[in-house]
């Protein structure tokens, strides 16, 4: 009975399936999420605009990217899957393809070639880190520090944080484990080959909360993006951990006398993954945005916008000037030779595993 | 006694009882579009929320064959399952891979044990590459119908040869759901998957009797239990088997006893060990700091109410202006501008420093230090009773400010438990003063003067006259704002730190972030359960009768 009624509906499915595909038609109207603010303007102008103009589609923005996990599970689980392009951070989209919410693209079929004729797969290279996800931007989580309350001598590594002698104050930190526990066995004297080794054992993970022990009284946790930002702002803190774009505009368009320790910056990926269980004509317009949005000159585009580095590597030749500033935009990418000499890659298969159980660990840390 | 009759010759009772439910039936129609809005939005999702608290499907969903055949295997046996469990385990594995429902099935199952995540991922990826192709090259080199789909349809339609193969039939009907759920192709076009040979092979071999004879004694047999160590050897770890075991049931209270900071453990619970209790002391603190918030509410709430409520109509308008302004404030706008007043650089410290360097801080301040240090003892004497209630005696040191010594220190007024009672007795304030407004407002002042002039002090006639009649207000205040302050997450997230965060974080970690709805329905449950706990006892001392939202 199941069965037949399984068939049924898949028949029912297949058939204006077969029938739109065949005539190409795609949907007029799409709602893309992203996280709001400076980058959601960045993606509008270098993205949306071009696009609408091209085609006459209309972009709807929603601002629900820090949801779009628990919200895409709730819409799947209630057949009605509202947004069709979803930006959204590299582990999400691990998560959300392994829950089977996200389409699995084909990158080489489906996306556009690099401009220096290379295919996709190999433009995005390492970057491509989820069947599901086509990544966009690299960023980077590093350190911000008030040059006027750092003393005589500005801190040049990651382990100034650690460092309450020469830096007496107050530091702020995510609220998570991810990136913490990594800087504190780095400044604890283990290899930058075998934190991640170090830390799959008890003893590893006791030597990292003990290493964040020493600087627990000095320390704002941190959960939003623009926390760091203003506490450096108001002198609440003389150094704190948060994006790089943050930074960039607190230090290039609010001036403020802070400067940027790229040690140990942490790369992560932005990108965007499609939802399953769209309707063909959804689907194919969400594939030719994402197609669209994603090639070497979309990608470069958007970094006269906002400092974060494009995801496919012959898009880095492009990168202009910013917009308004007029200040040339290499420099403070994070992936720039000059600031990348010690640098992270988020370790998504690790962090899939040990998320779960180190975060409640570093709960119970924070409370006691 | 004789019957009394209506008009139409029925008796009375009768005849008024059906007049009676034909009035109750149409004021039930009344109310059914609201009764019916109420079920489908409120209490359904509610309910299908709450009761993921104790679902848990997906494993014996996923993994039917190596659910039943782990039956037999012995948790205590310190041992990997043998071989079946493997051959189960392959045919459940290469389907759920298809479905693509392995992964999620890895994510439920890392939330109990760390690293069976990626262990499912990486194992539905080379599931597919086993070398098990032997078989099936081997099975239909012996006789070209085993490699035309029309001969294995016709076979697995036919009952003997289902008998004879029950295993290889069942393994055939989940690949032809497979075949026709994700390939959308029909199964009797395609020739079956090397999984399908696999287990007409295993048949064969126990000495069941195929549709056409095969001899299959020459072929390389595959250990399956290897094949998966070869994948990742934590196949092995009788451990990663245990998790299995103990969440194979299609229910479990596992989610429960995760939130109480125990673990369900082969022989029965275990508690967690030290490093990751946190959910009853959250609990603890969540009650505690939400009945200060209650109380802060209450004594600033009450002296505003009675000026609202006695305030010629003017000036109480315009001081219910001021009440209510904060609701039209957005909430992220609010507890922002609580940080830039708190914050150690900010407003009130700011001030205190100014003040500290005039000639009036110089002078007054040993006297406000004395203050203080009364302040702290108090605290003091909170956190001691805090810490005796988490089972910690003594330890602690009190904070104590010698000013001589310390000079000027800036207070710690943010990112702690007292920027989360400040903020949220802010956030809060309205949903006490309008209760207790409305209440007031019906309590006729002249009553007071009365009392005053049969002699009572100013004091008496409060306590005694005025406030008994303003009680229900109070009641209604308070359990409003403790219900709220209880669910409240954003307000502790911003300005909380570490010890001023509420269980309500973790509900939304788990799920926003996480996406373990088990256990944030879990969570939410106790949550619930404590509520209504708190209400009945409310009712039981005060009375429910006796809270008053209004007039």
């Amino acid at each position: 009975m199941k069965m037949t009624i399984k068939l049924m509906a898949t028949t029912c499915l297949m058939l204006p399936a077969t029938l739109a595909v065949a005539d190409g038609h795609m949907a007029d109207e799409m709602t893309i999420v992203s996280w709001g603010g400076a980058y959601s303007s960045s993606q509008e102008n270098a993205y949306h605009i071009p696009y609408s103009e091209m085609t006459g589609v209309t972009i709807i923005n929603d601002e629900s990217s820090a949801e779009a996990v628990a919200k895409l599970r709730a819409m799947n689980e209630a057949g009605n899957v509202t947004w069709d392009v979803v930006d959204v951070v590299a582990s999400d989209a691990i998560r959300l393809c392994d829950e089977g919410l996200a389409l699995e693209i084909d990158f080489d079929e489906q996306l556009a070639p690099g401009d220096d004729g290379s295919t996709a797969t190999e433009d995005f290279g390492d970057l491509l880190v989820s069947d599901c996800f086509i990544p966009q931007i690299v960023y980077s989580t590093t350190v911000g520090y008030r040059v006027d309350l750092v003393g005589d001598t500005a801190p040049t590594d990651i382990c100034a944080i650690f460092d309450t002698e020469t830096y007496p104050g107050m530091r702020s930190l995510e609220k998570r484990p991810i990136n913490n526990m990594e800087w504190a066995l780095l400044c604890d004297g283990v290899a930058k080959g075998d934190v991640y080794d170090v830390m799959e054992t008890e003893e590893g993970q006791e030597q990292a909360f003990a290493k964040l022990d020493t600087i627990k009284d000095s320390v704002i946790w941190w959960s939003a993006g623009a926390d760091t930002p203003q506490l450096l702002a108001d002198g609440e803190i003389i150094m704190g951990s948060t994006y790089n774009g943050r930074l960039f505009s607190l230090i290039e368009e609010q001036d403020q006398p802070v400067a940027m320790l790229w040690d140990a910056q942490v790369f992560d990926l932005d990108g965007w993954i499609i939802p399953a269980g769209l309707t063909p004509e959804r689907e194919a317009r969400a594939l030719d945005y994402v197609r669209f949005a994603t090639d070497t000159q979309r990608l470069a585009d958007q970094s006269k916008y906002i400092a974060y580095g494009p995801a496919r590597a012959s898009s880095a030749p492009l990168v202009a000037q910013h917009a308004t500033l007029g200040i040339d935009m290499a420099p403070h990418m994070p992936t720039d030779p000059a600031n990348a000499t010690n640098t992270f890659l988020y370790n998504y298969t690790w962090w899939a595993d040990y998320r779960d159980d180190l975060d409640a660990k570093f709960q119970v840390w924070l409370s006691q | 006694m004789t019957l009394v009759l209506a008009a139409d010759g029925r008796p009375l009772k009768t005849s008024l009882n059906r007049a009676l439910r034909r009035q109750k039936l149409r004021a039930l129609m009344l109310i059914a579009p609201l009764l019916i809005f109420i079920l489908v939005s409120f209490v359904m999702p509610i309910a299908d929320m709450l009761f993921r608290s104790v679902e848990n499907e997906i494993v014996v969903e996923t993994l039917p064959r190596t659910v039943a055949t782990l039956d037999g295997w012995d948790s205590e046996s310190g041992q990997a399952p043998d071989e079946d469990v493997f051959t189960a385990l392959y045919f459940d594995l290469v389907l759920a891979a298809e479905y693509k429902t392995h992964t999620r099935l890895g994510s439920r199952l890392n939330y109990e044990m760390t690293g069976i995540s990626s262990l499912f991922r990486k194992s539905g990826r080379s599931v597919d590459d086993f070398p098990t192709n032997n078989y099936t090259d081997v099975i239909q080199a012996a006789d070209t119908s085993y490699g035309d789909p029309a001969q294995w349809a016709a076979w697995m339609a036919d009952d003997v040869v289902r008998a004879a193969l029950p295993m290889t039939a069942n393994i055939y009907d989940a690949w032809a759901k497979m075949i026709v759920d994700t390939e959308e192709d029909l199964p009797i076009e395609e020739v079956p998957w090397d999984f399908v040979y696999t287990s007409l092979y295993l048949e064969v071999m126990e000495g069941a009797d195929p549709p056409i004879s095969l001899d299959l004694s020459t072929v390389a047999p595959v250990t399956l239990r290897d094949q998966f160590y070869d994948v990742d050897k934590d196949w092995l770890d009788p451990e990663v088997w245990k998790i299995i075991k103990i969440y194979s049931p299609e229910y479990t209270n596992g989610y429960f006893l995760n939130s109480v900071d125990r673990l369900k453990g082969p022989e029965g619970v275990e508690v967690r060990p030290d490093n990751e209790q946190i959910y009853i002391t959250l609990f603890i603190r969540t009650m505690i700091m939400s009945g200060s918030i209650m109380g802060m509410c209450v004594l600033l709430g009450y002296p505003i109410a009675w000026l609202l409520a006695n305030l010629p109509a003017r000036k109480a308008n315009m001081l219910m202006i001021l009440v209510l302004l904060p609701f039209w404030t957005s909430l992220l706008v609010r507890t922002s501008a609580w940080k830039v007043l708190l914050q150690q650089q900010g407003v009130i410290n700011d001030t205190l420093v100014w003040y500290h360097s005039t000639w009036l801080g110089q002078f007054l301040d040993p006297i406000f230090m004395g203050f203080l240090n009364l302040c702290y003892a108090f605290v003091n004497v909170i956190t001691w009773v805090w810490n005796v209630l988490n089972g910690i005696w003594g330890g602690t040191d009190g904070l104590y400010m010698d000013w001589a010594v310390a000079g000027f220190e800036r207070l710690a007024l943010i990112n702690n438990q007292t920027g989360t009672v400040i903020a949220m007795t802010h956030i809060l304030l309205p949903f006490m003063i309008l209760p207790l407004f409305s209440v007031m407002k019906t309590i006729p002042i002249s009553y007071l003067r009365a009392a005053k002039s049969l002699g009572a002090t100013n004091w008496t006639a409060f306590w005694r006259v005025y406030f008994p009649q303003s009680i229900p207000g109070i009641g209604a205040g308070c359990i409003l704002v403790f219900i709220l302050s209880i669910g409240y997450y954003i307000t502790p997230e911003l300005v909380g730190g570490t010890k001023g965060v509420f269980i309500s974080n973790r509900i939304a970690y788990h799920i926003s972030s996480s996406l373990n709805w088990g256990l944030a329905a879990a969570l939410g449950t106790i949550l619930l359960v404590i509520v209504m706990g708190l209400y009945w006892m409310y009712d039981k001392i005060v009375g429910i009768d006796n809270v008053k939202l209004g007039g």
